[in-house]
């Protein structure tokens, strides 16, 4: 006979909702102490470093500016994936279809800045954004509804050819004449530039939109029933009449558009022009924005600020206490893994082994 | 039918396995009321309760899948603890629940030894598991791939991994829901080869005529407490039914006559492809008439599923065609639809699957979402109208008496006979002229089950035709006006309900090939 291992891993058959509370709360403190070990091991002392990451962070009203500029891509982002998760189709190209969306947007405001007037110039880009990121969701649904191609794998494929193609604009076709030798693509004119409304560029209004509006649409219109059935069982989605094919699309069409008009903020309202930075990872971040959230976007709201809390803070103390990117960094993703690992154990125990003989508890 | 044989009680002196006060929450839920009840070696137990009274529950915590929020087991008198499947099997428990885990891809050699120690050659294996089958009487070509098995032949496969495991303790949910007379009376074979080995064997199921046949004692749960338990030999159904469900029930079956019959239904020449090849259904023909029930019998896999998938649009045919026929006249082909364009179509029919939580309902959704399926594009505008599914809901819930902790909890958790009652209240709401039902009462407790039949019967006497695919033969006699007997995917007959015998629907399941009956 083989030993029983130290540790085995069980669902949790009835998890009450303050257990899982109380694990969360777990995860934070353990999440902090952890890092505080990192941070002692750096050589640092803990007590002095987390106020100043905190503080770094919300502080002061231009960090909590920043902060919240951070956010808004984050909380973008997740909120398009939502309805593309909600019916288990797993959408990891919002990074590049925040990409389509912010060099369709990027095209307008380089070439039609003098052509339009400046309101009907933001509704352009923000359409155009919407447009090519659709487009760019539209793609993998449409093989997958056609020939079963799995969206994993296509959606992450898209990533790099939306990079590459903003690349090869801004080597080539796009690329600052002015610019001394670095190939860069030149900043916008003021006119493809959003207005700032209490110190942030309006995105933040737009973003907070189309929280309310997802939130809307996942839990109380017939749409947005009809991806959560597709999500539950297709066959069921069949039998009930509801076109999968058809829901997949659409579904992905506003992930993608919803990720497509993310692009045009960041461009037109946090960097004033295009890069290959653009996206910057936010599309992969709001993956565990979205999971967190348990797809909930009123939810997302809160976890994004958290996350951007952690992303600026981790910025200040590089400079405070001259600690590597590479460490605070570290200790961001430390902070992340103990939230996600605590979602874990949410729904799983983890059962020891019991010394030979003694009835255990 | 087989009584206790002397030898038995001379063994339940002790008792092997004692439940003591076991108390189970789930939430406000309290699916284990203090139950305390002892398992004897060489015994059949049967444990009998209407849906949702907490079977599943109880066996789950002996077999380590749940952990009781009070009480205690003992095993030989001395307190034990069981806190994963694993415990369990250390103690010699092992249970066979409805969804089998099997790895399919696997054969039957490789899944009973999946996850034991590799010392231990194929060939060692192979002969161990030859010897055991041998002992108890089972049949299985140990090579054979799961994806390849039937129900029966995988069940057999969950029981001798338990067996190889040296179970001394046997807990079958429900085994015989999804096996033919045969393979049943087969597993009871068994099962009585078990007992005679000394082992106990725990079954919970809902036919009384089972709990008849193969038990030495029945313990009765009502709404998650024990009742009683008694030996088989001094009960009956009638006063098994009574102790369950608290009253007297009538187990008699009532067929009212069929009144202003009308063609509802044309199936012609229909061929279809199933999953296992390409003739799952071959040139069948028949109608459906309204005001009548329509049985349909056949082994399972007989290609009844397609017939009732192609009907509802869910699978294509390969040939031939569906004709409905409208109560306001006309006639509207079927054949080559999704079951979005007949809705359109405005096609007043209903249909019941087989696969309840894969196919009828949507699992994590709760009840009132589940109401809304099938009618939520109704009403203007984008959103979702919850009211009137709310209203429904409500009804359903009341008037098929759903045991649910509520509206929103969602329909997975809720117990087989609860969910089928869901399912079939929605199907019926709208007063479909069409409505077919495949094995509706599979795994419903004997009170549910005859509250399916009176609704069928109502359905029936309101003028819809009903299409009603079952297994049990006498039901079906009873409460079928007409029985179409299929077999391998063709028509073997179609008999009259009234004058045919079970032994003439045998025959005729098994035939094979194309019968003429008369109708
Ligand atoms: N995991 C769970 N979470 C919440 N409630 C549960 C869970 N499992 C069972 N229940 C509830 O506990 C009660 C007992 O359920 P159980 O499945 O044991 O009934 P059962 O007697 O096996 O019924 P059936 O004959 O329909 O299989 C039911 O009310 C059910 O809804
Ligand atoms: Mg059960």
């Amino acid at each position: 006979m083989t030993r029983e291992p130290l540790v085995r891993i069980a669902k949790r058959a009835d998890a009450a909702p303050t257990a899982a509370w109380a694990i969360r709360i777990a995860a934070i403190v353990a999440a902090l102490l952890f890092g505080g070990l990192i941070i002692l091991l750096l050589g640092h002392n803990p007590f002095a470093v987390y106020p100043v990451m905190f503080a770094g962070a919300l502080g002061n009203s231009p960090a909590f500016r920043e902060t919240v500029k951070i956010s808004i891509p984050l909380l973008g982002a997740a909120v398009a994936i939502a309805p593309a998760f909600k019916m288990r189709f797993w959408n990891i190209g919002a990074e590049g279809q925040i990409m389509a969306g912010a060099i369709a947007a990027s095209y307008f405001a380089l070439y039609w800045y003098d052509k339009v007037p400046q309101p009907v110039l933001w509704l352009i880009m923000f359409l155009a954004g919407a447009l090519a990121g659709g487009l760019w969701g539209l793609i993998p649904a449409f093989f997958r509804a056609k020939w079963g191609t799995n969206e994993t794998l296509f959606t992450l494929m898209l990533n790099y050819v939306a990079l590459q193609f903003e690349l090869y604009m801004q080597n080539g076709p796009w690329k600052d004449p002015r610019g001394t030798g670095f190939p860069k693509i030149p900043m916008f004119n003021d006119a493809a530039r959003l207005p700032k409304l209490l110190g942030v560029h309006i995105g933040w209004i737009i973003v907070l939109v189309f929280v309310a509006v997802m939130f809307i649409y996942l839990r109380y219109t017939k749409d947005g029933y009809e991806i959560a059935v597709v999500g539950e069982s297709e066959r069921t989605a069949q039998y009930a009449g509801i076109s999968v094919t058809q829901v997949t699309l659409k579904s992905m069409a506003i992930s993608g558009a919803v990720s497509g008009a993310v692009g045009f903020l960041v461009v037109s309202g946090a960097n004033y022009t295009l890069s290959d930075q653009s996206a910057g990872g936010v599309g992969f971040t709001a993956i565990a924005v979205a999971w967190l959230s348990k797809l909930n976007p009123i939810a997302m709201v809160a976890i994004a600020f958290f996350l951007a809390i952690l992303s600026k803070g981790s910025n200040t103390i590089q400079t405070a206490f001259e600690i590597p990117k590479s460490a605070a960094e570290v200790l961001t993703g430390i902070i992340l893994f103990f939230m996600l690992a605590c979602e874990f154990f949410v729904e799983y125990k983890l059962i020891f082994r019991k010394k030979s003989g003694g009835a255990a508890i | 039918m087989q009584t206790a044989p002397f030898f038995v009680i001379a063994i339940m002196d002790k008792p092997f396995i004692e439940l003591k006060n076991i108390t189970k929450h789930f939430g406000d839920t309290v699916a284990n009321d203090s139950v305390s009840l002892d398992i004897y070696r060489g015994e059949i137990l049967s444990v009998l309760g209407e849906n949702g009274s907490g079977k599943t529950t109880l066996m789950n915590m002996l077999a380590g899948i749940y952990y009781q929020t009070s009480g205690g087991f003992s095993f030989d008198g001395s307190p034990v603890e069981i806190r994963s499947p694993k415990d369990a099997i250390d103690l010699g428990v092992g249970m066979v629940h409805q969804h089998f885990k099997l790895v399919e891809v696997f054969t039957a050699l490789e899944n009973i030894i999946l996850g034991l120690p590799g010392d231990k050659k194929p060939a060692q294996a192979q002969e161990e598991l030859r010897v055991l089958c041998e002992k108890y009487g089972f049949h299985l070509d140990p090579n054979k791939k799961v994806y390849n098995m039937s129900v029966s032949e995988k069940q057999t496969v969950e029981i001798l991994k338990i067996l190889y495991r040296g179970a001394e303790v046997l807990i079958l949910d429900e085994p015989t829901a999804v096996l033919t007379p045969q393979e049943t009376d087969a597993l009871f074979a068994v099962l009585r080869n078990m007992k005679a080995d000394g082992r106990a064997v725990v079954i919970i199921t809902h036919k009384l005529h089972e709990v008849m046949a193969v038990s030495d004692r029945v313990a009765i749960m009502r709404r998650g407490r024990l009742i009683n338990t008694v030996p088989t030999r001094e009960t009956s159904p009638d006063e098994l039914t009574e102790m369950m469900v608290g009253r007297r029930v009538s187990l008699e079956l009532e067929r009212p006559p069929v009144e202003n019959r009308q063609l509802r239904l044309a199936v012609k020449n229909l061929s279809v492809s199933g999953i296992d090849g390409p003739n799952a259904l071959k040139n069948l023909s028949f109608e459906a008439f309204s005001g009548e029930i329509l049985g349909v019998a056949g082994i399972s896999g007989s290609g009844q599923k397609e017939l009732c998938e192609a009907i509802a649009g869910l699978c294509a045919a390969k040939d031939g065609s569906i004709v409905f026929y409208p109560q306001s006249g006309g006639e509207t082909e079927l054949t080559g639809l999704s079951p979005k364009e007949i809705r359109r179509l405005g096609v007043s029919s209903a249909f019941v699957p087989e696969d309840r939580l894969g196919v009828g309902l949507a699992p994590g959704m709760d009840i009132v979402d589940n109401v809304t399926l099938k009618r939520h594009r109704q009403g203007r505008g984008m959103l979702l109208n919850r009211t009137s599914p709310r209203a429904l809901a409500e009804k359903i819930v009341e008037e098929l008496q759903v045991v649910t902790p509520g509206l929103t909890t969602p329909v997975r958790l809720l117990s087989g006979g609860n969910l089928q009652k869901v399912l079939v209240g929605r199907e019926i709401s709208e007063n479909p002229e069409l409505l077919v039902t495949a094995y509706p009462v599979r795994g419903l407790d004997i009170n549910s089950s005859y509250q399916i039949y009176d609704l069928l019967n109502a359905q029936k006497k309101r003028g819809a035709a009903v299409i009603f695919i079952g297994e049990d033969l006498d039901v079906l006699l009873e409460l079928a006006d007409r029985i179409m007997v299929l077999s391998g995917g063709e028509l073997a007959g179609i008999l009259d309900a009234k004058g045919a015998t079970k032994n003439e629907v045998g025959l005729l399941m098994t035939a094979g090939g194309h019968r003429e009956a008369s109708v």
